[in-house]
């Protein structure tokens, strides 16, 4: 626990620290990328992505070993993850325009294929005789626990230039994301746009590889907007939550890891994003779970009050258990069941709403189910006064009149 | 040969039985564009048996693969919860979904890591097949020999008789299968059940893929689920040809695959043996790459032919 509180403060030493921005950085930027990806409604391409990077990884490896006897050097191995994944993408574009395949289709042959020809780059590395071989199995689930200063600096640098770019290019993105051709009129050229989207997020899935894994570098890219989209309905605002939740989870799940020496980084963070999803799904104002329950709640009492209301105005029994309790709480029958006299004056309100409604209703049905009335709302509030008045005049007629 | 009859033939034999029963059901996921539901499942595979493991500490199939079963299934549940109440496309609340429930796995597994269990990460994922070794087939008389044959590696008749299921499964269902995969709206008007058959075709994949994961690791059964039906969807526009090619190609694609892994080093000169999970999926994507260079029936036909205001891709 007070390793815990000591990450999490930044006082857990410079490297821990370090890494810890770095993660942060990370995260924010792969949520910001992610949001424009998901809006553009193709989340999965970074599991395409990611998984590409492995063939690539290896041939570096061989590479470096090959020149200077140890193969872990960060930034030709992210160099070579990069140029795989590159052409990773490209097969995916190519598949999805150029064959009768769907892009879903071309994701998933790109992922297994490239990831196979990488497992079997990695058998070979085990048979040779190359130092550092242990290092490259970390970029499959992650691992921050023996990263060098340097690497944390690279790592951080690159996510702070992406955060950079992503926020330069925002209006453009979602420009592009929500109405490619209309773009297209005013002059954004939506191709090069849509690529610099897939670039971008090509760069933080090989930046992220040494964080946490080439397997779970995709959960950092759709988790944190998913959950954004929970909070708002405003792109910008989406992109910006997303963002700070990728911080958030970087934060969390670096701090997190360093409790235990051991525990890996990847599915801390993930998990850490997780939470934070799952905190929203259930209590966001809008589309939690917590209040659409609560909404259930208060339709179905109001619901049960007008009826009771309305039985109580026609002199009918009440018979229903629940109905029954609503009215006792708010005092408009008394316990053997007989109406309190405010019970009374709210049942005749309640009588005079509902015939105002069902008039209103039969007058302007289009107006009514287009501004989605149910009856229940009280009628003052929602139509203006001389409908009201309108509407008791044809209910009421005024006596002894012209007529 | 006799080191054939033992080292290699079960491994291939599983291998071509997973191949073509995943090639089956891929088939009906390329239609209908979830290719990426086979991916999901067989990532959450995973944690479902390393939380079996942690509960009933035995690494007996039977745990396991209820495990991988539970998971496949809260994993179907979260991805419809997801879409449903976040209002998120399927394919984003499926990357949220797995993506979780793997890393869950993953952190179960570190966090028992010490206590030297038989399982890992780089495991489940390129699986060990040439691990599945045949001790007693001494010579081909083995093949008749009941003692011998008691002594096979258990995947097999395990793998055997879930492409039986996946086979009848197919034949059954198939009038429904294919009616629900082009339209869906009228499978529902003739009654065809599209929602019972989805939910049995999901079921059919989970089975697969946790059948074929424990034998085989993930690679193979994500491969086998997309790059040969996919291939196969270039070479046709009839479906009982495309399900005739989607089986040669998983067939190939298995048996050249294990036998360049095996053999292929060999014949360059290196002392090595490859990935056999790792080849066959190569050898899956580069007969797909092949189907996307030369199949006749490659090009996209747009339907609609109106003039595109985008530029030309």
């Amino acid at each position: 626990m007070d390793v815990w509180i000591s990450a999490l403060l930044f006082s857990a030493g410079y490297n821990t620290s370090l890494v810890t921005l770095g993660a942060m950085a990370l995260g924010a930027s792969a949520g910001m990328i992610g949001s424009f990806i998901l809006l553009r409604k193709r989340s999965l391409v970074s599991d395409a992505i990611s998984h590409a990077t492995l063939p690539g990884l290896a041939l570096a490896f061989i590479l470096t070993a090959t020149l200077t006897g140890d193969g872990r050097w960060l930034p030709g191995l992210m160099i070579g993850a990069a140029l795989s994944a590159t052409f990773g993408l490209w097969c995916v574009q190519a598949i999805s325009s150029r064959t009768r395949l769907g892009e879903d289709a071309a994701i998933g042959a790109v992922l297994s294929t490239l990831f196979g020809l990488g497992v079997v780059l990695i058998t070979a590395i085990q048979t040779m005789n190359i130092g550092g071989q242990a290092g490259l199995t970390d970029y499959l689930v992650g691992s921050t626990a023996g990263m060098l200063a340097a690497e944390a600096q690279l790592i951080a640098l690159c996510a702070l230039l992406l955060l950079l770019a992503c926020f330069m290019f925002r209006r453009e993105f979602l420009l592009v994301c929500f109405d490619a051709e209309y773009a297209y009129t005013t002059g954004i050229r939506t191709r090069r746009i849509d690529m610099l989207m897939l670039l971008l997020l090509l760069a933080v899935t090989v930046i992220g590889l040494k964080v946490t894994g080439l397997i779970l570098i995709v959960a950092l890219t759709i988790i944190p907007p998913v959950t954004g989209r929970f909070w708002t309905n405003r792109p910008l605002h989406m992109v910006a939550i997303a963002s700070v939740c990728g911080a958030l989870a970087g934060y969390l799940g670096v701090t997190l890891s360093s409790i235990r020496s051991g525990l890996p980084t990847g599915p801390l963070i993930v998990l850490s994003a997780f939470m934070l999803f799952a905190l929203s799904l259930l209590l966001s104002p809008r589309r939690g779970i917590v209040a659409k329950l609560a909404a259930h709640q208060r339709f179905k009492t109001q619901v049960h009050l007008r009826q009771g209301l309305l039985s109580l105005a026609r002199h009918e029994a009440i018979y229903d258990g629940l109905t029954l309790r609503i009215l006792k709480r708010h005092g408009y029958i008394r316990r053997d069941h007989v109406p309190t006299p405010s019970g009374l004056a709210a049942a005749r309100d309640a009588e005079h709403e509902e015939q105002l409604w069902s008039l209103y209703r039969t007058l302007y049905p289009d107006e009514a189910a287009y501004a989605g009335y149910v009856g229940l709302e009280p009628i003052g509030q929602c139509l203006p006064p001389d409908t009201i008045m309108a509407l008791e005049m044809r209910r009421y007629p005024p006596q002894g009149g012209a007529s | 040969m006799s080191d054939f009859l033992m080292l290699s033939l079960v491994p291939m034999l599983i291998a071509s039985i997973i191949a073509s029963t995943c090639a089956l059901l891929g088939n009906f996921l390329v239609l209908r564009r979830q290719s990426l539901i086979g991916d999901a499942i067989s990532h959450v595979a995973l944690p479902g048996i390393v939380a079996s493991f942690l509960i009933t500490g035995t690494l007996a199939a039977t745990a396991m693969m209820v495990g991988a079963g539970v998971a496949a299934l809260i994993t179907v549940a979260m991805i419809a919860l997801i879409k449903h109440l976040g209002r998120v496309e399927s394919s984003a609340a499926m990357g949220v979904a797995f993506t979780a429930i793997f890393a869950l796995g993953v952190l179960m597994l570190e966090w028992h890591g010490a206590s030297g269990v038989h399982l890992d990460v780089e495991h489940a994922l390129y699986g060990s097949l040439e691990s599945l070794i045949w001790f007693e087939g001494h010579d081909w008389g083995a093949l008749l020999d009941r003692q011998a044959l008691a002594d096979l590696p258990p995947q097999l008749p395990r793998v055997a008789w879930v492409g039986l299921l996946v086979a009848g499964f197919v034949t059954v269902a198939w009038r429904p299968l294919v009616v629900g995969s082009f339209d869906p709206e009228f499978a529902a008007s003739v009654r065809a059940h599209p929602t019972l058959v989805d939910l049995l075709l999901v079921a059919m994949v989970a089975i697969t893929a946790i059948a074929a994961f424990e034998a085989v690791g993930s690679i193979i059964v994500i491969a086998m689920f997309i790059c040969p039906a996919a291939a196969a969807r270039l070479m046709t526009n009839r479906l009982s040809a495309q399900l005739i090619w989607s089986q040669v190609f998983a067939l190939l694609s298995a048996i050249l695959g294990y036998v360049l892994s095996g053999y292929g080093p060999g014949w360059l000169g290196f002392e090595a043996s490859l990935s056999a999970a790792g080849m066959i999926a190569s050898v899956a994507g580069l007969i797909l790459l092949l189907a996307c260079l030369f199949g006749p029936q490659r090009r996209h036909h747009d339907a609609s032919g109106e003039p595109s205001l985008m530029p030309e891709r």
